[in-house]
């Protein structure tokens, strides 16, 4: 129970359209970083993998079954939500027992163990968390739930560095241990750029990308010198993102790094570079 | 072991050859076991699966070898399948950079030549003018 098929969603709420005609195929056993602008519709995609609402057509199956009201499916699913569901006057430790009735294989020692570790007092009530622990408590449920699929949305918000660091290293230990699938939507693109393996870009409820991050990243590279020799480099190359800093240039060039002119580089004294996610998906969605 | 995330250098092969450094400094032994996949993958948060692809090109190359059950062993002969390798690649790693930008600098090769046998500074020569 782990591939999740995206058929042809959409989803219309009065006259905007959040997700249009959406098709993508999440393959099981890898962490995959759900990208987009704000209102792109990652959360909506979210939401409609989990049941939480219907789409307006298309539909979505897990190992070929339906998630709409199939709860032997959906058990298997774990949501980590941007914002907070759980009831505000509980404390943590009762919100685990409660996550432990939906979810039989949640793993209440390694909860407590990472609670401990983050820092989280479980005998605090939800309403008086901050913003930071309110995500470390959501997404200790999350890798604690044991479940074959888990969702992040915006896992790391208000989480300190050591805190991210943390998160990112259990993140990564967890699914080493137990294969999932993993999607993770946030705006932290460099932060998580390592750390999955493929880009979902959404834009505008379409999907536009989805690729390898090193793909991606071996498909485009940066060039940067003076301003008109970088223009005669890029001259019927297709570029992104340039930069001008008085008479010095960066383009990022989208053209496969092993196909790159070093002969020409040279000669105009340009140099290269790494591309980075963050800026492809700047251009890719602007 | 150091990985430069902005290098144009993919991670997995900066992870290779920082394995490599290590067999050859004998930090990692050969016969021993090097470290697993998932404590590296931790370690610098990066996906399993390009610390796994990192790991796989220096299986592919005989320097390292999968015991099953068990994790990952340094070949014998690894050490000096790695010496040859950057040997033969010492010239376009290293030779071809430096004299490029001796070449920017304006840094004849009879200088160089000294510099690497003096093992001192330059006088400076920029009023033979570089432009």
């Amino acid at each position: 129970m782990k591939t999740i098929q995206i058929k042809g969603v959409s989803k219309v709420y009065g006259h905007t359209k959040a997700l249009d005609k959406v098709d993508i195929t999440i393959e099981s056993n890898r962490i995959y970083g759900l990208l987009g602008r704000n209102g792109a519709g990652k959360t909506t995609l979210l939401n409609l993998m989990t049941n939480r609402i219907f789409p307006t057509e298309g539909e979505i199956l897990i190992d070929g079954e339906t998630v709409f009201e199939n709860d032997r499916v959906l058990s298997n699913i774990f949501y980590m939500t941007e914002q907070n569901l759980y009831p505000e006057d509980e404390r943590v430790r009762n919100i685990y027992k409660w996550i432990k009735e939906f979810y039989p294989s949640f793993d209440m020692e390694y909860a407590k163990d990472l609670s401990e570790r983050f820092g989280l007092d479980t005998k605090k009530r939800v309403k008086n968390l901050s913003t930071g622990y309110a995500s470390i408590f959501k997404a200790i449920a999350a890798l604690a739930s044991n479940a074959d699929i888990v969702l992040f949305d915006e896992p790391v918000l208000g989480l300190d560095a050591n805190h991210r660091d943390m998160f990112y290293k259990e993140l990564i230990s967890n699914y080493s241990e137990r294969s999932k699938t993993i999607i993770i939507s946030t705006h932290l693109i460099e932060e998580v750029a390592p750390v999955i393996e493929e880009a979902i870009i959404i834009k505008e409820g379409k999907l536009i990308l989805k690729q390898s991050v090193e793909e991606l990243l071996s498909g485009a590279y940066i060039v940067s010198g003076e301003a008109s020799k970088v223009d005669k480099y890029i001259q019927g190359r297709k570029c992104i993102g340039i930069d001008t800093i008085g008479s010095f240039k960066s383009a990022t060039v989208l053209e496969a790094v092993n196909n790159k002119d070093e002969t020409l580089a040279e000669e105009l004294e340009l140099e290269f570079g790494k591309a980075e996610l963050q800026k492809l998906f700047i251009s890719l969605t602007n | 072991m150091l990985i430069d995330f902005n290098s144009e250098k993919p991670i997995y092969l900066q992870l290779a050859e920082a394995i490599e450094d290590n067999i050859l400094k004998g930090i990692f032994e050969e016969e021993f076991q090097i470290v697993s996949t998932t404590e590296i993958s931790v370690k610098y948060k990066i996906n399993p699966a390009t610390a796994g692809k990192g790991v796989n090109v220096l299986v592919d190359e005989g320097i390292l070898y999968k015991k099953r059950g068990l994790g990952m062993f340094v070949s014998t002969g690894a050490k000096k399948k790695i010496l040859e390798k950057r040997r033969n690649s010492f010239y376009k790693d290293y030779v071809q950079s430096l004299l490029e930008e001796a070449a920017k600098l304006n840094i004849s090769k009879e200088d160089i030549i000294k510099m690497i046998v003096g093992g001192s500074e330059i006088e400076d020569n920029s009023d033979k003018g570089s432009k």
